[in-house]
């Protein structure tokens, strides 16, 4: 489904933030990113969207992640980012779901079944109609989700999905991602949730991938994780600072 | 609640407004689009001392504040800040047009005065009907009928952007401004000297923010055009309020409906 093959990334002349990356991902895995502030996360991220250039070569579903593909590629794509009050720019929920169906030429008949039913499926109809600047931060992460699910995306990439949640929201976003029926790339410091939703895990380090297995495996090696500044998931004993 | 925030709670204000439900809300964007650049045009085709004649057009913006539900409190409390700019357009006017041209009663009124209250009017049923339209009409939806007037892509987006970026600076700037106080207690506002860091950060951290954010329009399918408020078709009913609306505007333009009301009474 997703193909990096040798991708490295620069911000600018020097400052290398990918370097050499090369994995896939296949139709329907779970796979969670991890690494350390800085590690590439969000630029991998980036580049898989075609946000920022590249060297090397990424494919989705086929396309080469560039400029001709973009629109299809992006349509695949659904991007949750990790500000929600980035994500959110429309009046309210519901205009917000329909803006990615509509842009993509969806009927608005068709697109308003698809917010009412995404809406049902996440538990948050009575969001519907609300306004983006009046709802909680953990109403705005689920609104923010919805309205990247409302356009039926092949993919799901999500960007610390459980950051400012408290423990109910972030339980009820790991329900979420456990139902969704599509690929899922999620980048997160949070690997008891890496842990619950993935069963992949990617390991970024300075840019390069340090390491990539299963989950189980690769979040409960102690030595692994702390060479990349990195802590076992507090139910395996990670440190409590008290 | 600080200013800052206040302020930036205000404009997004304009998007509650923009959701109520009424006659004029139900309107198609185009047709009020339309309406509201013909009234503004006939507004100010009216001669500098043709008070008389521009009086009638209040009738406009008056029956869309009744109808659509925005009470007149809430338009001039969000215009304050424009409101005496109005005043600043003419003041001279009565100095130097000294000259008599109507009595009033016994008193006499000069050209001045009399440019200067039609200016203020002007301006005031201008700003009104401006207003108006913003407060019945999601921005989006406006932008679409700006798209379907075959304005190009590029200034629509911007106005779009401009007013989204507006917003995303002001909650910047509250937030910033919050951090700044709860480390400098007792100064009253930012220090002159941390103006230049605290407005460059304020821009960078801003410009970030913009990015991101048209980043996820880009990211769901936004090219410059809006499908998704586009709504339905004209319909006959807003093509009977544009025609309407300005077949009365042109009546009120070509004959003086003030003297000749006056004319019948006395």
């Amino acid at each position: 489904m997703i193909r990096f093959d040798h991708v490295s990334c620069a911000y600018e002349k020097g400052r290398t933030v990918l370097r050499d990356l090369s994995f896939s991902l296949e139709k329907g895995e779970a796979v969670g990113l991890v690494g350390a502030n800085g590690a590439g996360k969000s630029t991998l991220m980036k580049a898989l969207l075609g946000l920022m250039p590249y060297e090397g070569e990424i494919t989705v579903d086929g396309l080469k992640v560039e400029e001709r593909n973009l629109r299809e590629i992006r349509r695949k794509l659904g991007f949750v980012l990790q500000n929600s009050d980035n994500q959110m720019f429309m009046p309210t929920v519901a205009e917000d779901m329909l803006f990615g169906p509509l842009n993509y030429g969806m009927k608005r008949e068709e697109a308003e079944k698809t917010v009412d039913e995404v809406l049902l499926s996440l538990g948050i109809t009575e969001l519907k109609g609300r306004h983006n600047h009046r709802i909680s931060g953990g109403e705005k992460r689920m609104a923010a989700i919805a309205t990247v699910l409302a356009m039926k995306p092949e993919v799901l990439l999500m960007d610390e999905p459980s950051s400012a949640l408290d423990p109910w929201n972030r339980r009820m976003v790991i329900r979420t991602i456990n139902a969704l029926p599509v690929t899922r790339l999620i980048a997160s410091h949070d690997l008891d949730l890496i842990l619950d939703t993935c069963g992949r895990v990617l390991l970024l380090s300075g840019g390069r991938l340090a390491a990539d297995g299963p989950a189980e495996e690769i979040l409960t090696d102690r030595a692994l994780l702390e060479k990349h500044r990195l802590e076992l998931p507090l139910r395996f004993g990670g440190e409590n600072p008290r | 609640m600080a200013s800052i925030e206040r302020a930036a709670l205000e404009i997004r204000e304009m998007d509650d407004l923009a959701a109520l439900d009424s006659p004029i809300h139900a309107l198609h964007p185009l047709a009020k689009l339309l309406t509201t650049m013909v009234y503004l045009l006939t507004v100010v085709s009216f001669g500098k001392y043709d008070l008389s004649g521009l009086f009638p057009m209040v009738l406009y913006p008056a029956l869309l504040f009744s109808l659509s539900g925005i009470s007149v409190k809430t338009c001039f409390y969000k215009l304050r800040m424009v409101l005496p700019l109005l005043l600043a357009v003419g003041v001279f006017n009565p100095l130097l047009d000294r000259a008599p041209l109507v009595r009033l009663g016994g008193v006499a009124l000069s050209g001045g005065v009399i440019s200067f209250l039609t200016f203020t009017l002007k301006g005031l049923f201008c700003l009104s009907a401006s207003f108006l339209l913003a407060a019945t009409t999601s921005l989006d939806s406006l932008a679409a009928a700006l798209r379907k007037l075959r304005l190009p892509k590029m200034p629509v987006t911007l106005l779009l952007l401009s007013f989204r970026y507006v917003s995303v600076m002001m909650e910047e700037l509250a937030a910033m401004t919050t951090a700044y106080r709860l480390r400098a207690p007792g100064q009253k506002g930012i220090r002159w000297n941390a103006w230049g860091s605290f407005l460059g950060q304020l821009l960078l951290r801003s410009m970030d923010r913009a990015e991101e954010l048209y980043a996820s329009m880009r990211l769901r399918g936004f090219q410059g055009d809006f499908p998704y408020a586009e709504g339905r078709p004209l319909s006959g009913r807003d093509l009977a309020y544009f025609l309407l609306v300005t077949l009365g505007l042109l009546a009120f333009r070509i004959w003086n409906v003030s003297r000749l009301l006056g004319g019948l009474l006395l």
